[in-house]
């Protein structure tokens, strides 16, 4: 629960020089999609930040947040570049920051944004 | 066979091991490839399955196709995934260094199976990459560039349609080619020196996937619609909850309902097989053990195999489908409050029906501390062999009226025995992970695969193979088992003029005897404490002991019948109500305990199994006995 918001304070949308709609994947609502800016293992240890790289959750990549469970609307579906799906809790997608789609600042895949656009 | 240009003295039989990240179709190949030609044994040590068949190439060499657990990167997480970590480096003791590596990958999902391949190329052994379920690839659009990708890896690259004999022909010639090669044994340097990747080096991995991606996709494919609106219902908060609880109903409903015809005809085989040899052999002691020993116990158990093989084809199919993931999704939240992981909710599903194919189920739990603490509470779930308990006795004790609502008082009973039993597994995993098993609360990280068609003979497969398990534990722990039970009731054997049963003279009297002031305080009879001997080896058991210390003769029918009339007049309602209390808890199954041995390798967790059920047995029966007591219940 403390990294939880340790991770909230830190990407305050409000806070002077954060990227306007960055925020932690933990915190997104289910249809939100974005693009992954960074995977810390700064919530757990350097396995969390593994196993989500292993899990398709690296810097660049597309995600849509599809669904979340009753309780606490935890965990969540995230679909990782319109190809796979992983279930993980808030707690550990806290670990991964996440910015909006169209970013100057990231290569974007064409076809990836259309098709987010148009859903 | 066909052409035969196999190098001259070629002898030894290949090994070629199949690598791919979970859901990538590998077992369905596995099985195309080498049919029913399939063995399973165990690794040394640990309880992961060893799968491996045969099949004769094209040429005509003889392989042995070893199929490695699935896996997401060599750094392995579970011990399933570290079986396939040291097979692939030739550290697994008694296993040799693969021939060749052939790296299965999902066609579709290609950006995120690759980086397996990569890991797997670091290591500088031969290896070939196929890219299954090409056909639903193509059918999304999606065109991959054979020539280009086989180029940009140095490795020969087929694809495969796992489903099609037809469609592993490439594959096939792929590993004839590598096989008619000289034969590379000794290991590269890259295995010795191979370490775990580091999250910079994974981050490289995805890199060069990229850049693979972009060099041999000549065109994207359609993303996939199908699951995601299946999965608008499936994985909805709400509807996706009442949708589990209506898929875990029926299944249930099956279990008891389908399991009935064919578990009354295996007990009137049994039934008849001891009339036969009853009228047939000559009285003696050899007699009695056949009958009364082997075939009464082996055939107590027996009788569970088509609840068991119902339940696994339920759960096969649902697996097959790509529904497990989601009810572990679904289940998460409320195990992870007890500190465990969503996936341990099909073992404990599956301990409704007999807890031997719960505690087997628990391997795909990643964690050892949440797999441990599944397979401690396992026996908690109420499973069939509890029932003919629970039905004699509330037959006998509870009067069948109506409550309330239209719900009748013994239904409720049932239900609340079944419910102690969630309750109390809940929370001994919450008091376990807080205590002994203290650890950190491990993530869940899973994918939520595709939806497809069950495979029928994946399903099959998969069947047969739990039906050999299970039968194998029923030929070697339980016969013995039963033997030395039969001899514990048998000898030694009644004076002459002896007016009681004869099973009050023997051991399992004197045990049974032994233990009476023990069992005193919670209203258990000598009967009882007599019956609980054989029960031990198996709940069930301890209806027939009943019917043989009530010295009540005849078939199963009329003596639980005659003894339902007994008990009720025997025994007060505090001693039936604390016997069943006893039964939700109690340890009454050395099969099980047999397999927590199996699947802990050791025996310190099965005996602590054994001991904290004893104890919450003998509280809730202490409870239940004296609070019916106070309120009139004597």
């Amino acid at each position: 629960m403390n990294s939880y918001n340790e991770q909230k304070h830190r990407f305050d949308p409000s806070q002077p020089g954060s990227l306007g709609l960055t925020q932690p994947l933990g915190q997104m609502q289910r249809g939100s999609t974005g693009r992954i800016l960074a995977v810390s293992g700064s919530v757990g240890d350097r396995n969390i930040e593994r196993g989500l790289l292993e899990m398709g959750f690296v810097e660049g990549a597309c995600i849509e947040v599809l669904h979340h469970g009753f309780l606490g609307q935890d965990p969540l579906a995230v679909r990782i570049n319109q190809a796979m799906t992983i279930a993980l809790r808030r707690c550990e997608a806290n670990a991964v920051l996440v910015g909006p789609l169209h970013d100057a600042a990231v290569d974007t895949k064409p076809g990836m944004t259309l098709e987010y656009a148009s859903s | 066979m066909t052409t035969t240009t196999l190098p001259l003295g070629e002898v030894r039989q290949a090994c070629i091991a199949l690598v791919g990240p979970p859901n990538c179709g590998k077992t369905t190949l596995f099985n195309t490839l080498t049919g029913g030609r399939q063995k399973t044994a165990n690794y040394p040590g640990v309880t992961v399955e060893r799968k491996s068949g045969r099949l004769r190439t094209p040429v005509g060499h003889t392989v042995e196709l070893l199929d490695l657990p699935g896996s997401y990167s060599l750094r392995a997480r579970s011990p399933d995934e570290a079986i396939t970590r040291d097979v692939v480096l030739g550290r697994q003791t008694r296993e040799a260094l693969p021939d060749a590596v052939v790296c299965v990958t999902d066609a579709t999902n290609l950006g995120q199976h690759l980086r397996l391949l990569l890991e797997l190329r670091q290591l500088g052994r031969p290896l070939i990459l196929a890219l299954n379920m090409m056909d639903i690839a193509q059918k999304r659009g999606c065109q991959i560039s054979i020539e280009a990708l086989s180029q940009q890896l140095g490795i020969p690259v087929v694809t495969t349609i796992a489903m099609h004999k037809n469609g592993v022909q490439d594959l096939l010639g792929q590993i004839d080619i590598l096989l008619n090669q000289t034969p590379t044994t000794s290991k590269a340097a890259a295995i010795d020196t191979w370490e775990e990747p580091s999250p910079e080096a994974i981050r490289a991995y995805h890199r060069e996937v990229e850049r693979l991606l972009q060099e041999a996709v000549i065109q994207e494919g359609a993303p996939e619609r199908f699951t995601r609106q299946v999965d608008q219902i499936l994985l909805h908060p709400v509807a996706g909850l009442l949708i589990l609880l209506g898929i875990l109903f029926l299944m249930f409903q099956a279990v008891f309902s389908w399991a009935e015809a064919p578990m009354d005809w295996i007990d009137g085989s049994m039934a008849s097989l001891q009339q036969w040899l009853s009228m047939h052999m000559a009285d003696s002691l050899l007699k009695s053990l056949v009958i009364d020993g082997i075939i009464a116990g082996v055939g107590g158990v027996v009788i569970f195999l088509p609840q068991i093989l119902i339940l696994f084809l339920f759960i096969l199919l649902l697996e097959d489908f790509g529904y497990m993931a989601r009810a572990a999704f679904l289940m998460d939240r409320l195990m992870s409050a007890v500190g465990l992981n969503g996936r341990a909710f099909i073992p404990l599903l599956s301990s409704f029906a007999c807890a031997i194919p719960g505690i087997m189920a628990a391997r795909t739990i990643a964690h050892p501390l949440d797999r441990l603490t599944t397979i401690l509470i396992a026996p908690l779930m109420t499973c069939s062999a509890r029932l003919p308990v629970y039905v004699l006795l509330i037959s006998a004790f509870i009067p069948n009226t109506v409550v309330w609502g239209g719900i009748g008082l013994q239904g409720l009973v049932m239900f609340g025995l079944y419910t102690t039993g969630i309750v109390g597994a809940l929370t001994v995993a919450g008091v376990l992970r807080l205590t002994l098993l203290r650890g950190n609360r491990q993530p869940l990280l899973m994918e939520l695969p595709s939806y497809k068609w069950p495979n029928p003979v994946n399903v099959l497969l998969g069947l047969l193979e739990r039906a050999r398990i299970f039968m194998r534990r029923i030929g070697t722990i339980i016969l013995s088992v039963m033997v030395i039970l039969w001899f514990l009731a048998t000898f030694p054997s009644p004076p002459e003029g002896a007016t009681e049963p004869a099973i009050y003279y023997s051991f399992a009297g004197l045990i049974g005897h032994g233990l009476q002031p023990l069992l005193a305080p919670i209203g258990f009879n000598w009967q009882i404490a007599i019956a609980l001997v054989p029960g031990l080896a198996a709940r069930e058991v301890a209806v027939a002991a009943l019917g043989t210390v009530y010295a009540l003769s005849g078939d199963e029918g009329t003596v639980t019948e005659a003894l339902t009339t007994t008990l009720a007049h025997g025994w007060t309602l505090a001693t039936a109500l604390a016997l069943l209390a006893w039964y939700v808890f109690a340890p009454q199954c050395l099969a099980t305990l047999a397999a927590a041995r199996r699947e802990t390798n050791s025996w310190r967790w099965p005996i602590f199994m054994f001991v904290y059920l004893m104890v919450l047995a003998y509280l809730a029966a202490f409870i239940t006995y004296r609070v019916a007591l106070a309120l009139g219940g004597g």
